[in-house]
């Protein structure tokens, strides 16, 4: 099934070297224009994200990830809801919690957590396993951003 | 660590920015010899900056804290003025910058009150946790949850009308500002305002309120005499963006008034201790025992003479009324200041879109180039301060930045002593010890980290030492 409006929020900080792989990959994809996709980018989530994220059917949380599969991980997110949270560590599951609990909103969301390596010093840069990840994440989540097919994703 | 002493360690800090790590010393009778708040704080800045021209660094800058790039943002493009010789802003840049300034401070305070600190003040923070939290508030008071969303987005729309993106914010260069704002961002922003008005009026009654209704409680709570340090305007009115230094003592007596900023070695040192890589700053005159100071919103509405909008105004002259204009100590009484000043910068945003210089064209000024500067302005958190050397060819070669939190930090360190003397019972990290110690820290909002965030980071882990330093204790909270 098709879904509608989408909004990708790229996050991290692109002066922390493979920290700056959700902006890199949101500029990316912003430069390609797909139709009904919105393209943001910032430093972390922040709860107001969660007023955006209403006004959207679907959205995608882009992230580095220290840990995940390489080369990216494409999931579903889970609403949450949580007893606490600081800005620097509000995560995507609870931005979509928020959407609901604040606005009411049945937003889907996905995570897409690109595998970083090289994150403990300030440098504009990524490592260049990264630089690689980022490329294999840009053609998936283009080809998706052209079909809108998320539902093979739900399972 | 002297061996009749038993450590205890909390790490990190919950619901503040960043994350920390409290260490509580006890003597051999198992009383708080002294707790220490240690902050991982960000290194290797001056590296990366060095060696790049100076008109990266306003940009640059930003990659330094996600949580208040738009401060340091404008702090260095402040102190590039001054390397170009553009200081004397011409009035669209000056207003442009403040508003850009009010729509950040705006968006940190009511992100601090509503969503980190109101369930400690709507349910109290001895309240059961399973109710004291975001959800608590957003089943309880679901208006006030949907205020603090839709207020921090207001003051987001602000940044990005006048600073542009939201990663590589380039609205302020040095000598002006790269954009004006034009009449339909101007009338966007217009349209909420009346809105921002009343729930910023709302915001600083919860705040007041809780405070004078838990008056007995509240007064006490991490609370002690203090210095107090901000930038003031020449008349004494308060100035969050520009102005001159002014320190007063706990009675209100200045220890210094209207220092110009360049000098501000002359009056301030950093002391270096072993156990921190944060300093802690200090007033020279006074020496370091008993010469730090607090900074922020509640040191700022101690320090100025008043408030040049008619409803921060207003709500000052109530606060201060309760010291008798006096100095007012009370740790948690920095929320209600907060709030003040949330209210204050609404106003100050009022005023600034009604002003036709916004649409102005003369964005940027130049003059005589110097090599070494300092800017400051005052960033929701208190009193920032930026101090570069610039070379010959144009490339930073020293920066020196001092940060709110960094201003902060020794009385930050004693609301957790006097919280701990407080309340510690035994040599068990009780969750009552935990949510005192966290409400005492969360006051001053402090920035801890300037750190990463990558998914998978982040864990809640507290350690618990014995009298030799040996863990007899850890617990972990994801």
């Amino acid at each position: 099934m098709e879904s509608g409006k989408v909004l990708l929020i790229g996050y991290g900080n692109p002066g922390r070297l493979d920290d700056g792989l959700g902006p890199a990959l949101a500029e990316a994809i912003s430069h390609k224009k797909f139709k009904d996709v919105t393209v943001d980018a910032n430093y972390q989530l922040t709860v107001e994200d969660a007023a955006e994220v209403a006004e959207h059917d679907v959205v995608i949380f882009a992230d580095a990830s220290v840990n995940s599969e390489e080369p990216f991980a494409f999931k579903p997110v889970i609403p949450k809801t949580v007893n606490t949270f600081s800005s620097h560590s509000i995560e995507p599951e609870i931005v979509l919690g928020f959407a609901y609990d604040l606005f009411q909103a049945e937003t889907k969301g996905y995570t897409l957590a690109v595998r970083g390596y090289e994150f403990n010093e300030f440098g504009e840069r990524l490592s260049s396993k990264a630089q690689d990840n980022l490329i294999s994440a840009v053609e998936f989540l283009s080809k998706l951003l052209k079909t809108k097919n998320f539902d093979q994703f739900n399972h | 660590m002297s061996e009749n002493m038993k450590r205890i360690v909390i790490e990190p800090v919950t619901r503040v920015e960043g994350h920390g790590k409290v260490s509580i010393l006890l003597d051999e009778q198992n009383k708080v010899k002294q707790a220490r708040l240690h902050i991982v704080e960000f290194r290797g800045f001056e590296k990366f900056i060095q060696g790049r021209p100076y008109w990266e660094v306003p940009v640059l800058v930003q990659r330094l804290c996600g949580i208040c790039p738009v401060s340091h943002h404008l702090a260095a493009a402040k102190a590039m003025d001054r390397i170009v010789g553009g200081e004397n802003l011409t009035p669209t840049a000056e207003k442009m910058r403040r508003l850009c300034h009010y729509g950040q401070v705006l968006q940190s305070h009511v992100l601090h009150f509503f969503h980190l600190c109101s369930p400690d003040l709507l349910f109290g923070f001895d309240a059961d946790p399973a109710i004291r939290n975001i959800i608590g508030v957003i089943n309880k008071f679901p208006e006030l949850a949907v205020q603090g969303v839709m207020m921090r987005k207001y003051g987001q729309e602000i940044i990005k009308a006048t600073a542009g993106k939201k990663i590589h914010g380039t609205g302020a260069i040095p000598g002006g500002v790269n954009k004006n704002l034009s009449i339909e961002e101007r009338d966007s922003l217009l349209k909420d305002l009346d809105q921002m008005m009343e729930w910023g009026k709302g915001a600083v009654k919860v705040a007041k309120d809780y405070t004078m209704e838990n008056f007995d409680m509240v007064a006490p709570f991490g609370t002690f005499d203090s210095n107090h340090m901000s930038l003031i305007r020449e008349d004494g009115a308060m100035d969050l963006y520009d102005g001159k230094l002014r320190a007063i003592d706990p009675e209100g007596n200045k220890i210094f008034d209207h220092v110009d900023v360049q000098k501000y070695t002359d009056y301030l040192l950093e002391e270096v201790k072993d156990w921190s890589y944060m300093k802690f700053p200090f007033i020279k005159s006074i020496g370091p025992e008993k010469g730090w100071y607090r900074v922020g919103p509640l040191s700022r509405i101690n320090t100025c003479d008043f408030i040049d909008t008619p409803e921060a105004e207003k709500e000052r002259k109530e606060f201060m009324a309760l010291t008798d204009g006096k100095p007012n100590q009370i740790t948690l009484a920095y929320h209600w200041t907060r709030m003040i000043e949330a209210l204050h910068a609404i106003e100050k945003i009022n005023e600034l879109l009604h002003d036709s210089d916004l649409q102005g064209t003369d964005l940027v000024v130049t003059g005589k180039r110097r090599e070494e500067t300092v800017a400051m302005l005052e960033a929701p958190r208190g009193t920032l301060i930026h101090h570069y050397r610039v070379n010959k060819d144009d490339q930073v070669e020293m920066a020196n930045l001092i940060v709110s939190t960094t201003n902060n930090n020794t009385a930050m360190n004693a609301s957790v002593t006097k919280v701990a003397e407080d309340h510690l019972s035994g040599v068990e990290i009780t969750e009552g010890l935990l949510n005192h110690i966290e409400v005492a820290i969360r006051a001053y909002d402090p920035c801890l980290s300037c750190a990463t965030h990558a998914m998978g980071q982040m864990p809640l882990i507290i350690s618990l030492f014995d009298h030799e330093g040996k863990l007899i204790d850890k617990k972990t909270k994801e």
